[in-house]
C-alpha cells in the first residue's frame, strides 16, 4: 500500500477500515542469502539497502524483541553532519544527504525537521575550535555559520547569556541539522525492506553462530537453526555478547546514557541546542515535550536505566543554560545501552571469519547515522569491499593506531 | 548506586571515579607483542552480568578499588582494595 495525503483523507472518510499491516510476520525459512542480526534502525536500514541498492532480497532480519525496541526507540532524535575528522566527516555528510531524501524514498513520514542545530561556545579558545570545525564542515560541502553572541541571541533569546561560569560567546549554527521521529525511521525502513521481500522475524533471539572451517554457515535461534553464508551483526549495545558467539572479543564497552522528556508545552525551543560544557542538549518534539539529555553515567551497564547523580547533573545543566525550563515537569526518563568504542567512532567491517560482518560502536551517535550505516553495511555485505565513505571504520584500527578520536579524549571507552 | 569502600565505609557513587574493566590491572610487560597491548587497551569481555571493574575513591581515601558488580541489576557484591589483593 502506498501512503499519500489523499489516502489519509479517503480512509478518514470511510472509517479507516482500509489500512493493512505495514509489514508481514513471516516464519523463518531454513535458509537465506543474508541474515542480519538485530532489528533496530541500523539492521533494518541495512536490509532495506541490501534489497534496494544491491537486489539482494532473500534476507532475514532477526530481532529478539520487537522491531525498533532498542536504541532507535530510546534516543534524543538529533540529526546532524557536523563532524570534523576525515573518515567521520564524509560518512555523516552522506548520511545527511540520505536523510534529506528519506521520506520520498521510503514513502513514509519520518518527520525529518531541519530546524537548525546550534553548538554553543563560551571562550575564545572554544570559538577557535568551532571556526575550525565549521570550516571542515563547509569543506565537506555541508553548512555551518558562525554566530557571535548577538547572533545567538536572535535565535535563542531565552538563554542565560551572562552565566558566570559559562557566559555565551557565540555558537556554530548548522542549519541543515535537526531532528526526526525516531520510531518512524525504524518503521519506515522495516516497511520498505518488507515490501522488497525481506523477512522481518521478531521474537527470534540468536543463540549461536555456526562456523565451519573459518566460514559462517548459519545461526542458531530460539526459533530454530537458519542457514546463511553471510551474516551481519548489527546489535549495538549487545555487540559483545553476539560477537562472543563467534569467539570474538570486541573493542566495545556498553554504557548507559539517559535522556528525558517533559510534559507537552507550547512551542518554545525551535532549534536543537547543544551546550557542550554542561553536557546538555535539548530540542522540542512536535508533540511539545522538551527532549533532552546529558552525558553517560560513566560506568559499564546493561540496565537500561541510570542513576540519580546524572539526572541531577543534567537538570542543573539545563537550568544553567535556560532557566525558563525550570517550571516544566519531567514526564519520564529512560536509558539506552550504548556500544562505546575506545575512540568514539564506529566499526563497519568484515571480521576474520569469512562471511561474518560487524556494524557496531555507535557510541551515543547512532541515530543520525542510521541511513548511511545501513547503506555502507549493505555495500560491504553485497560487494565484500568497504564503502568509500566508511572505509576508515575498520575493526583493526585500534591495533594499528589509526584511531578516529573526534573529541580527542583518549583511548578509553567511557570518555567519548 | 552506593559503594562500600573498605576504608571509608558506604559512600555515594559521586565520590568515585570509574576507570574501566579490571583488564587494566593486567598490563603487558614492556616489549610485549602489539596484540597484547591492543587486548589490554581496547578489547573487553563486556559481560551482561557480573563484572569486575576499577573505581578510584577520588573524594575519599584516594584508593583504587576492585568492584564486583552486576551490569544488569547494578548490584554490588564486593569491593576490595587493589593494593591489598593477592596477585
Amino acid at each position: 500500500m502506498r501512503y499519500s495525503g489523499l489516502k489519509v483523507i479517503t480512509e478518514g472518510l470511510f472509517g479507516n477500515k482500509g489500512w493493512t499491516p505495514a509489514w508481514r510476520d513471516p516464519a523463518p525459512k531454513a535458509e537465506y542469502d543474508v541474515i542480519i542480526i538485530g532489528g533496530g534502525g541500523h539492521g533494518l536500514s541495512t536490509a532495506y539497502y541490501l534489497a534496494k541498492n544491491h537486489g539482494i532480497t532473500n534476507v532475514a532480519v532477526l530481532e529478539k524483541g520487537y522491531l525498533g525496541s532498542g536504541n532507535i526507540g530510546r534516543n534524543t532524535t538529533i540529526v546532524r553532519a557536523n563532524y570534523f575528522l576525515p573518515g567521520n566527516s564524509e560518512f555523516y555528510s552522506h548520511s545527511m544527504k540520505l536523510w534529506e531524501g528519506l521520506e520520498a524514498d521510503l514513502n513514509y513520514n519520518v518527520m525529518h525537521s531541519q530546524r537548525g542545530l546550534i553548538n554553543l561556545f563560551h571562550s575564545d579558545g572554544q570559538r577557535d575550535a568551532f571556526v575550525r570545525r565549521g570550516n571542515a564542515m563547509i569543506n565537506q560541502g555541508d553548512d555551518a555559520i558562525l554566530l557571535d553572541r548577538e547572533g545567538v541571541r536572535e535565535h535563542l533569546p531565552y538563554l542565560d547569556f551572562d552565566n558566570t561560569r559559562f557566559p555565551i560567546y557565540g555558537g556554530l549554527l548548522h542549519p541543515r541539522g535537526g531532528s526526526a521521529r525516531h520510531d518512524a525511521v525504524a518503521w519506515g525502513y522495516a516497511r520498505g525492506a518488507d515490501q522488497r521481500g525481506v523477512d522481518l522475524i521478531q521474537n527470534c533471539e540468536v543463540t549461536g553462530i555456526d562456523i565451519q572451517g573459518g566460514k559462517v554457515v548459519g545461526v542458531q535461534t530460539t526459533r530454530g537453526a537458519i542457514r546463511a553464508t553471510k551474516v551481519g551483526i548489527v546489535v549495538a549495545g549487545r555487540s559483545s555478547q553476539v560477537a562472543a558467539m563467534a569467539g570474538m572479543r570486541l573493542p566495545i564497552e556498553s554504557h548507559i546514557l539517559q535522556a528525558f522528556v517533559t510534559e507537552g508545552l507550547k512551542p518554545v525551543i525551535n532549534h536543537v541546542v547543544s551546550f557542550g560544557m554542561g553536557h546538555f542538549y535539548i530540542s522540542q518534539s512536535d508533540k511539545g515535550g522538551l527532549v533532552f539529555g546529558g552525558d553517560l553515567d560513566f560506568y559499564a551497564s546493561y540496565a537500561a536505566r541510570g542513576n540519580l547523580p546524572m539526572v541531577e547533573h543534567v537538570m542543573e545543566a539545563g537550568m544553567t543554560l535556560m532557566p525558563m525550563i525550570g517550571r516544566a515537569k519531567v514526564l519520564r526518563s529512560w536509558g539506552g545501552i550504548m556500544d562505546m568504542s575506545p575512540d568514539g567512532s564506529p566499526v563497519i567491517d568484515k571480521t576474520h571469519i569469512d562471511g561474518l560482518f560487524l556494524d557496531c560502536g555507535w557510541n551515543y551517535g547512532g541515530f543520525k547515522a542510521v541511513p548511511a550505516s545501513g547503506w555502507c553495511m549493505a555495500h560491504l555485505i553485497a560487494t565484500g569491499e568497504p564503502h568509500e565513505v566508511a572505509r576508515k571504520f575498520r575493526l583493526d584500527r585500534f591495533a594499528t593506531g589509526h584511531l578516529l578520536d573526534e573529541e580527542g579524549t583518549g583511548s578509553q571507552h567511557n570518555l567519548h | 548506586m552506593r559503594l562500600t569502600c573498605p576504608l571509608c565505609g558506604e559512600r555515594d557513587r559521586r565520590e568515585f571515579y570509574y576507570y574501566g574493566a579490571e583488564d587494566y590491572l593486567r598490563r603487558p610487560a614492556e616489549g610485549a607483542p602489539l596484540a597484547e597491548w591492543d587486548n589490554y587497551l581496547h578489547l573487553r569481555d563486556n559481560p551482561a552480568g557480573v563484572t569486575k571493574d576499577l573505581w578510584y575513591h577520588e573524594a575519599g581515601c584516594s584508593q583504587w578499588l576492585l568492584v564486583t558488580r552486576n551490569t544488569v541489576t547494578h548490584e554490588i557484591s564486593g569491593v576490595e582494595l587493589v593494593a591489598g589483593r593477592k596477585a
